[in-house]
């Protein structure tokens, strides 16, 4: 009874902890459309080096792709952009993406991060905002 | 040993099977639990034990041991996972009785099935549902507590949920399980007893906080029946967790389980290993 108690007590400091928030936007904690650039040009570059994941980009423009998934990110982060690339369905369709490739793609995209001095916790609030998309391209 | 041919003679016949798998994001296939399931530490989650995901299967081992006062937790043991979907796993504890003398093993098969969801991608969390047959080969020291069963098994239902960037920005992990039991002190001490014989529901959980992708910490609390009337307490524990790749994990805990078999006070070190074969 006590340690249930205890344990409570535990998690309603976490739950208190997560609600003390920031009011400037992801945008600008990143480091603005500089910092989001840069991991894009990392994620190419992982992308590249990637024998697995390459072979998807194989027919793409990687000069739209890169400006495209840049304006997304920006718009994840509530910075001041717009997307004006295609939707998630039309994109990976009938690429029939795994989950072990899907995942194996955010390593890379975290590596690109990691590559460009995200801090772990902008990372982790930046593919939060991110993991909706996930069923927009797995096994389309 | 009859039982250690059997998952051997499984895992054979796993490995010739197509794609062996770590496809999940690491972290995300959690740890063993000392009754094989995969888990926290004492609590069953919804995770299945390895990093297979619906394409894939894996197989991992582990050795955990609690250290208390008077008794010492050994346990060895090994799950399949497969395609995400289903664990199937196997424990033998050897728990040490270590001021009397003497101990007791027991044999735990488990299987687990993800009924919904995915720890992280999903909307609401992960559900599993689970079992865990238990048979007790030493039983002396169940039955002169008066326990009614040297067999049983336990049934339970776990959901759990990684909420990523909430907790300052770093990611938060919980579990909450419900389970069926009649087992006194894991099922060490026996089935059921002079106090109460029947089904009861437990209520355990698990939180966590990931300060980075490679460590974790947090806690775990188990409650427990006392069928024997011998006080049994509630359980549990604090723990860090060293995840350097998803071939392996390291985990140390403080785990406070109070009162075994009635001798109080029961506190100690919980090391534990555990690591991906393919």
């Amino acid at each position: 009874m006590v340690k249930g108690l205890l344990f409570i007590a535990v998690c309603g400091l976490l739950f208190v902890t997560g609600c003390v928030s920031r009011s400037e936007t992801l945008y600008v904690q990143l480091g603005g459309q500089a910092k989001i650039d840069e991991v894009v040009k990392n994620f190419v570059r992982e992308i590249e080096f990637n024998n697995e994941i390459l072979p998807f980009f194989a027919d793409t423009n990687i000069d739209r792709f890169t400006e495209k998934f840049a304006q997304q990110l920006c718009v994840f982060a509530d910075g001041p952009c717009d997307y004006t690339g295609d939707s998630m369905e039309q994109v990976h369709g009938g690429m029939h993406i795994t989950e072990a490739q899907f995942n194996l793609t955010v390593d890379l995209f975290i590596t690109a991060m990691d590559k460009a001095n995200v801090p772990h916790r902008l990372q982790n609030q930046l593919i939060s905002r991110m993991t909706f998309t996930r069923k927009q391209m797995l096994y389309k | 040993m009859r039982c250690i041919k059997l998952v051997g003679i499984i895992l054979l016949f796993v490995s010739s099977m197509a794609v062996a798998g770590d496809g999940k994001l690491i972290g995300t296939a959690g740890l063993n639990t000392i009754e094989g399931s995969g888990g926290g530490g004492i609590v069953p989650w919804a995770t299945l034990s390895g990093y297979d995901t619906r394409d894939q299967i894996s197989a991992s081992a582990f050795i955990t041991q609690v250290s208390l006062p008077d008794y010492r937790l050994n346990v060895i043991g090994a799950n399949i996972s497969l395609f995400d979907r289903a664990e199937f796993s196997v424990a033998r504890q050897v728990f040490g009785l270590t001021s009397l003398g003497g101990e007791i093993t027991q044999s735990i098969y488990g299987a687990k099935v993800r009924l919904y969801g995915d720890v992280i991608y999903s909307d609401w969390p992960q559900i599993s549902i689970g079992l865990q047959y238990k048979d007790l080969e030493d039983t002396a020291v169940a039955q002169l507590l008066g326990s009614d069963d040297t067999k049983g098994t336990d049934f339970y239902v776990a959901a759990t949920k990684v909420h990523l960037g909430v907790v300052a920005g770093y990611n938060l992990v919980w579990n909450v399980s419900g389970r069926l039991t009649k087992a006194n002190q894991l099922g060490l001490l026996g089935f059921g007893g002079a106090t109460n014989d029947d089904y009861e529901l437990m209520l355990e959980a698990s939180a966590g906080v990931l300060f980075s992708r490679h460590f974790a910490a947090g806690m775990e609390y188990r409650q427990k029946p006392d069928n024997l009337g011998v006080g049994e307490d509630d359980w549990i524990d604090v723990f860090i967790t060293y995840i350097p790749s998803k071939r392996v994990n390291f985990t140390m805990a403080w785990a406070d389980l109070g009162s075994i078999a009635g001798v109080p006070a029961q506190k100690g070190l919980y090391l534990s290993v555990g690591g991906q074969l393919w």
